[in-house]
C-alpha cells in the first residue's frame, strides 16, 4: 500500500537557471549540470595575464583542437565534486580492507624474494610517473577551457597524487624506504627507466592543455596502465602467486577502467567536431603513443623479458582497437 | 614467522614527506626554467624549497575519506530542505538579497580561486606547495558546486538568481568582485598566493565568510548554513596554507620583503573595497542581524589583524598601507552602499529598500557618531518621496572607479560630508577614483588597469544608454528582479506562502 504524506504544496517559479534553461531546455536541471556548465567567466576578462600577456585569462586559442561549444566534451560519468568524492571514498575502503589483509596475514612476508623484487623494480619508480600525471592533469585543469572538461582533470590529478601515495605505501610493504630509495635511484639512473622519464619530462614543457591530455591520459597512461597493471601484476606475477600485488594495486586497475570512460567520450566528441581537430588528435596520438610504447618496453622487460616485446605490441595493438572507437585511426 | 624483519617507524613528517615531496625530481631531460616557466619573473627569491613547512599533512586516501563524509551530510540536509520547503523558515524574504549578492559575485569567485589554485598547483616549483594548492584547488571547486547546489532551490521561487552566470559577466556591481579575481588571477604564482591564499583567505575571510554564515544561522537559512559548517574545515586549511605561504617567502630571501610588502598594501585594499558588499548586508539586509558590521571589523579586522601583523612584525612587515583609512571608513560604508544600491536599484538583480524605524533605530546605535548625523537625514528623505509616490532613482551615469570599479560613493576619510574622487592621467587619458588606495593600485600597474572593463561606458557605447536593452542583456527581469522590496513580487510571495504554511487560511 502507498502511503502519500501531505506537504503544503507551492508552485515554482521556475525549473532551473537561465543558462541552464537556454542549454538543456527549461526543466529542472542536474546537479551535474547546475556545478558544471558555463561557471567559468566568459565575457569581458578584464586584465591579459602578466604571465604571458598574448593569452587571454581563459582562453581557447592556447590548444590547437578548436570547439564551437567546450561545455560539448562531457564526463560520461557526470562527476562533480561530490560524486566523484564519493566513488573514490568508497574504493578507498576496499584499497584500506586490502592493505590491510596483506599486512595481517603476513602474505607480504610469504612472497617469494624474487616475485617480491621484481614488483618493487616495476612499481616503485612508477610513483615518479605518477607525480608526472599528476602534473599535466594539473595544467589541464588550470589552463584548459570550461568546468565540463577541465574539472575532471583535477579529479584526475588527485587520483594520480592518489595512485603515487598508493605506490609508495607498497614500496614501503614490501620493501621499506630502501625500496623507495631504490626506485627514485632507478627513476633518476638506471638505463631501463631513462626513456619513460624522458618522455615524462617532455610532456612537463608542454602548454597545449589539450596535446598534454593526449601525451598523458590518452597515450601514456592508456599503454602502461594495461600493460603494468593487467599484464604484469594481475597475469603475470598472481599466476606465480604474488596475488597479493595484486590486491595492492585493484585501485590502479579498477581506476583505468572507470577513468579510460571519460578520456573515450573526450576524444570521440573532440575529434567528431571537426577534420582538423581529427588530424590534430591523429598526430598526436601516433606520435606520443610509439613514444610510450618504447619508453615502456624496457620497463616491462624487468618482468617479462623476452616475451616483453610481444607483450608492448599486443597493447599497443589493443590501444589502436580502442582508439579506432573513437573516430580516430593511428 | 618470526624471522619476520620489523619495519622502521615512520614518524608522521617523514611518512608524509615520502607521500609527497619525495615523489619529485630534478628533471634532467629538460632544464626547470622550461618546466616552471613563470615562477622567476615576478622577482621573488627562493632558494630551498624544501624548506616548507606543509601546512597540513594530509594524503588522499584521508582526503576522500573525510571529504566524502561531509558531502553525505551536507546533500542529505539540503535535500530535506527543498523537499521541506526550507525557504519559508527564513526570517524574512529581505534576506533573499544577501543569497543573491553572494550567488552572483562570491560563488564566480570561488570557481576562479579554483582555476588560480590549480595554476599555482602547477607553476611551483616545489612539491609541498604544490600539493597544498592542488588540495585548495580542488576544494574551491567544491565550494562553488555546494553554493549553487545549496541556493539553487532558492532560484526556484525567488527572483535575482535566475541569471547569476550573466551576471557574473555583465553585471555592473558583479565587475567589483570579477576584476578582484580577475586581477590576482592574471598576476604571478607568488602574488597570487599573497592576493588570494594570504589577503583574502587568510586576512579577509573571516569578514566574509563567518558574517555571512553566521546571517544564514540568525535568519533561518538551513542550507547556506550547511554549507557554512560543510566548509568550515576547509576554510581551516586554506588558512594556514595562506599563513605558510608569505612566511616561506619572507624567510627565503630579504630581498622579497618590499615586494610582498607592496602586494600586502595592495590587496588589503582591494579586499577591503570588495567586503563592502558585506557591510550592507550586515548592517541592512539581515532582517535578524549578527552583529554590525563595526562590531564584526573589530573582532576580526582589529584584533585578529592586529595580533597577525604583530607576528609578521619580525620579518620586517608593517600593517598594509590602507589600513587607517579603512578604519576611517567603518562608520560610513554601508549606509553609503545602501545608499547607493538603493537609488541604483532599477538597475539591480535583488531588492532594496528604506529601513524601517526599527531599523535606523539600531543603526544610530550601532553608529552613534555618524548614522543620526549623516545618513538618517537622507533615508527621511528618500523615505518622504516614497510616501509621495515617487521613488528616489538616480539614472545618472554612476561614475567608477578604474580599480575596484565601484560608484565613487564614497567620502574623504577625515571628511564625511565631502564626495572623495581622485584623478590621473596616464598617456592623455584621464582616470577616475574613490579612494588614494585605488590611485596608488593603479598608478603602480597602470598598463594593467587600464584594460578594466568599465561597465557603465560600455552601457552609453553599446546600448546608446537604452537601459531597456542593456537590462535584457544582463538578463535583468525589470520589475521583476530589480527595485523596491516593498512591492516586490519575492515579497508578495514569500508571505502568501508563509501564510499558506504557518495558518489554515
Amino acid at each position: 500500500m502507498q502511503i502519500d504524506l501531505r506537504t503544503v504544496s507551492i508552485q515554482p517559479l521556475r525549473n532551473t537557471f537561465d543558462h541552464l534553461a537556454r542549454r538543456f531546455g527549461d526543466k529542472p536541471a542536474s546537479r551535474y549540470q547546475e556545478g558544471s556548465y558555463d561557471i567559468q567567466a566568459a565575457e569581458n576578462l578584464h586584465y591579459k595575464p602578466t604571465w604571458d600577456p598574448d593569452q587571454d585569462l581563459y582562453d581557447t586559442k592556447i590548444t590547437k583542437i578548436v570547439m564551437k561549444d567546450w561545455y560539448a566534451l562531457k564526463d560520461p560519468r557526470q562527476f562533480y565534486y561530490s560524486t566523484y568524492t564519493l566513488a573514490r571514498a568508497r574504493q578507498q575502503d576496499t584499497t584500506e580492507a586490502n592493505f590491510a589483509f596483506v599486512e595481517s596475514r603476513g602474505l607480504a612476508d610469504m612472497l617469494p624474494p624474487a616475485l617480491r623484487d621484481t614488483a618493487l623494480n616495476v612499481l616503485v619508480p612508477l610513483r615518479h610517473a605518477a607525480w608526472g600525471a599528476n602534473q599535466n592533469n594539473t595544467l589541464i585543469c588550470g589552463y584548459g577551457y570550461g568546468a565540463v572538461f577541465t574539472q575532471p582533470c583535477i579529479y584526475h590529478a588527485m587520483d594520480n597524487l592518489g595512485i603515487a601515495q598508493y605506490l609508495s605505501r607498497l614500496g614501503l610493504l614490501l620493501g621499506d624506504t630502501e625500496a623507495l630509495d631504490a626506485g627514485k635511484a632507478a627513476w633518476l639512473d638506471d638505463p631501463v627507466w631513462q626513456a619513460l622519464r624522458r618522455y615524462v619530462e617532455d610532456t612537463l614543457v608542454l602548454r597545449d592543455p589539450f596535446e598534454a591530455f593526449v601525451a598523458q591520459n590518452v597515450a601514456l597512461d592508456g599503454l602502461l596502465y594495461p600493460l603494468v597493471y593487467g599484464r604484469i601484476v594481475d597475469d603475470f606475477l598472481s599466476a606465480q602467486g604474488a596475488s597479493a600485488v595484486a590486491m595492492l594495486t585493484q585501485f590502479m586497475t579498477d581506476w583505468f577502467d572507470e577513468t579510460k570512460k571519460w578520456v573515450d567520450a573526450v576524444l570521440k566528441v573532440a575529434a567528431a567536431e571537426s577534420d582538423d581537430n581529427r588530424a590534430v588528435l591523429q598526430d598526436w596520438i601516433a606520435a606520443w603513443s610509439a613514444r610510450a610504447a618504447s619508453a615502456l618496453l624496457p620497463v616491462a622487460e624487468i618482468a617479462l623479458g623476452a616475451n616483453a616485446d610481444a607483450a608492448v605490441g599486443e597493447e599497443l595493438a589493443g590501444f589502436r582497437a580502442r582508439i579506432q572507437k573513437t573516430g580516430i585511426t593511428i | 614467522m618470526d624471522m619476520k624483519v620489523a619495519k622502521k617507524k615512520l614518524g608522521l613528517k617523514e611518512k608524509y614527506r615520502l607521500m609527497t615531496r619525495d615523489l619529485g625530481w630534478e628533471p634532467s631531460y629538460r632544464t626547470k626554467d622550461e618546466v616552471f616557466p613563470y615562477v622567476k619573473y615576478e622577482g621573488i627569491k627562493v632558494h630551498d624549497w624544501d624548506k616548507w613547512e606543509d601546512p597540513f599533512r594530509l594524503t588522499m586516501d584521508a582526503y576522500w575519506k573525510y571529504q566524502a563524509e561531509k558531502e553525505r551530510k551536507f546533500y542529505a540536509i539540503i535535500d530535506a530542505h527543498a523537499q521541506n520547503n526550507g525557504h519559508l523558515n527564513i526570517t524574512d524574504g529581505r534576506y533573499l538579497s544577501a543569497l543573491k549578492v553572494f550567488l552572483q559575485a562570491i560563488s564566480p569567485g570561488e570557481y576562479a580561486a579554483h582555476k588560480g589554485f590549480s595554476r599555482v598547483g602547477r607553476e611551483f616549483p616545489g612539491v609541498g606547495t604544490q600539493v597544498a594548492c592542488q588540495m585548495q584547488a580542488i576544494d574551491e571547486i567544491r565550494h562553488a558546486q555546494t553554493q549553487i547546489h545549496a541556493l539553487s532551490n532558492y532560484n526556484k521561487y525567488y527572483n535575482g538568481f535566475h541569471a547569476f552566470a550573466d551576471a557574473r559577466d555583465r553585471m555592473w556591481y558583479n565587475t567589483v568582485a570579477r576584476s578582484f579575481f580577475d586581477d590576482a588571477m592574471s598576476a604571478g604564482p607568488f602574488e597570487f598566493m599573497i592576493a588570494i591564499g594570504f589577503s583574502f583567505e587568510y586576512v579577509l575571510t573571516n569578514l566574509l565568510f563567518v558574517p555571512f554564515m553566521s546571517g544564514a544561522a540568525y535568519n533561518g537559512d538551513m542550507a547556506t548554513v550547511t554549507f557554512g559548517f560543510s566548509a568550515q574545515s576547509d576554510e581551516a586549511r586554506h588558512m594556514t596554507l595562506g599563513l605558510e605561504c608569505i612566511k616561506f617567502m619572507l624567510e627565503q630571501d630579504p630581498d622579497n620583503l618590499p615586494i610582498v610588502q607592496g602586494w600586502l598594501d595592495k590587496w588589503f585594499w582591494r579586499g577591503f573595497r570588495v567586503l563592502g558588499l558585506v557591510s550592507t548586508m550586515m548592517d541592512y539586509m539581515l532582517p535578524k542581524r549578527v552583529m554590525s558590521w563595526r562590531e564584526a571589523w573589530e573582532i576580526y579586522g582589529v584584533e585578529n589583524g592586529g595580533a597577525l601583523f604583530k607576528d609578521l612584525a619580525r620579518y620586517g612587515i608593517r600593517p598594509p598601507k590602507g589600513w587607517d583609512d579603512a578604519e576611517k571608513s567603518i562608520d560610513h560604508m554601508s549606509h553609503q552602499f545602501m545608499l547607493g544600491l538603493y537609488q541604483w536599484s532599477f538597475g539591480t538583480s535583488l531588492h532594496s529598500w528604506i529601513p524601517s524605524d526599527e531599523d535606523m533605530d539600531w543603526l544610530s546605535a550601532k553608529y552613534p557618531t555618524t548614522f543620526d548625523k549623516y545618513y538618517r537625514p537622507r533615508w527621511d528623505h528618500i523615505r518622504k518621496l516614497a510616501a509621495e509616490g515617487k521613488q528616489f532613482k538616480n539614472f545618472g551615469l554612476a561614475k567608477l572607479c578604474q580599480t575596484c570599479q565601484l560608484p565613487v560613493v564614497f567620502t574623504e576619510p577625515d571628511d564625511p560630508t565631502m564626495s572623495c574622487h581622485r584623478e590621473t592621467s596616464y598617456k592623455g587619458e584621464k582616470y577616475h577614483f574613490c579612494s588614494d588606495g585605488c590611485q596608488h593600485v593603479f598608478e603602480n600597474e597602470p598598463e594593467k588597469y587600464v584594460q578594466a572593463w568599465l561597465p557603465m561606458p560600455a552601457l552609453f557605447r553599446e546600448f546608446e544608454g537604452d537601459v531597456g536593452a542593456w537590462m535584457d542583456w544582463v538578463s535583468l527581469r525589470d520589475g521583476q528582479d530589480n527595485g523596491d522590496y516593498v512591492g516586490s513580487i519575492d515579497q508578495r510571495n514569500f508571505e502568501q506562502w508563509r501564510g499558506l504554511a504557518t495558518s489554515n487560511t
